[in-house]
């Protein structure tokens, strides 16, 4: 499936667009990866003696799945809600800088920050990553309908893997849980790549992920946070060195 | 399994708002309020971009480093040589997501039917 060039008149509809977005879900392997990730937390959330609405509720309004992970791991272990209150949003720092780097790509000058909102919600990593794959091929009014109709998708994709998920949950093995956990590290890392084509990224990428255990021996809590701005900051500059010699 | 218990209790609905929705969405909607006026084109932004791919590294290593549930029966070799040999073979395959996620599945779950 190619999208349709950017003049063609399917564009001129926003429920074409919406139409669009929705089926673009089937041109990426990430929804695999997405819909294997959701059975795992599906199975987890059963497993630590959740409901399946509560699993349900925490991928439609937390939709982020390190955060979903990090939450149900730590409230079945017996953290307080405020532990497990700070581990979630230290982890979801991240899509404060994801949130204000993808919306420009959909704005128009008209554009209202509400008109944005739904669409902030999306953000998570494989909407951002699809995001910069796909939108430079979308008229940018149209974008918006567009992502809401990629992320609907997607959405709709882990809602049926937690449902499966959950019901397979007895049958899951210890080493296939490992497997289904250990695919959010290789996706996020290799999409990531990916996505890289300044050397920058790749700087931020590479140095993000060395910095991060030196950061976590300082113990702070927001060892994330520190190792992700000292590593950005330097890739910015490696950035800026090479655009003032250019 | 009855209907009740897919249902569950308004309790633990409420744990999940407070400890997982809030604390989560107050950064995408921060990120909403600032990113308003940046433009596309502008210096601030492709240093937060910088920073929410470094930020996301990190997310990474976390899991590899300190791996949550069922992952942290894997013994540490395998989770970085899952990573490692994923990566090169990622780098060989001409940047294909689904060639390395594949062969680092494999080489984990290969390890730990080797090592019993």
């Amino acid at each position: 499936m190619a999208l349709p060039p950017l003049d063609s008149p399917q564009w001129q509809s926003p429920w074409r667009a919406f139409a669009w977005g929705l089926r673009s879900i089937t041109q990426t392997i990430l929804t695999v990866v997405l819909f294997v990730t959701y059975l795992g937390i599906g199975a987890l959330a059963h497993d630590t003696h959740f409901s399946l609405l509560w699993a349900l509720c925490s991928t439609l309004f937390v939709w982020a799945g390190p955060a979903q992970i990090i939450l149900i791991t730590t409230l079945g272990s017996g953290a307080t809600i405020i532990q497990s209150a700070i581990a979630v949003t230290v982890s979801a720092i991240r899509l404060f800088p994801m949130v204000v780097s993808v919306l420009p790509l959909m704005r128009t000058p008209t554009t209202k920050r509400r008109e944005l909102i739904f669409a902030a919600h999306l953000t998570a990593v494989t909407l951002w990553v699809e995001c910069h794959r796909f939108l430079p091929q979308v008229p940018r009014e149209r974008r918006i309908a567009f992502v809401h109709g990629l992320g609907c998708g997607l959405v709709s994709v882990c809602l049926t893997a937690n449902t499966v998920g959950y019901f397979l949950a007895a049958n899951l093995t210890q080493t296939l849980g490992a497997a289904i956990l250990l695919l959010t590290p290789l996706s996020f890392l290799f999409s990531t790549a990916r996505n890289s084509r300044e050397v920058a990224d790749v700087v931020a990428l590479t140095l993000g992920i060395l910095l991060y255990p030196l950061a976590a021996k300082m113990n702070s809590g927001l060892d994330i946070l520190v190792s992700g701005v000292v590593a950005g900051t330097i890739a910015y500059g490696v950035h800026w060195w090479r655009e003032v010699r250019a | 399994m009855s209907f009740a218990q897919l249902i569950g209790d308004w309790h633990a609905l409420a744990v999940l708002f407070i400890a997982g929705v809030v604390p989560n969405q107050i950064w995408r909607m921060l990120g909403l309020w600032f990113g308003g006026g940046i433009d596309e084109g502008s210096e601030l932004l492709v240093w937060v971009r910088a920073v929410a791919t470094a930020i996301l590294a990190g997310v990474i290593a976390q899991i590899v480093v300190e791996p949550p549930g069922a992952l942290a029966s894997v013994p540490d070799v395998l989770r970085y040589g899952a990573v490692g040999v994923g990566l090169i073979v990622f780098l060989l395959t001409r940047r294909s997501i689904f060639a390395g996620v594949v062969t680092g599945e494999v080489f984990m779950l290969a390890g730990k039917w080797w090592l019993g």
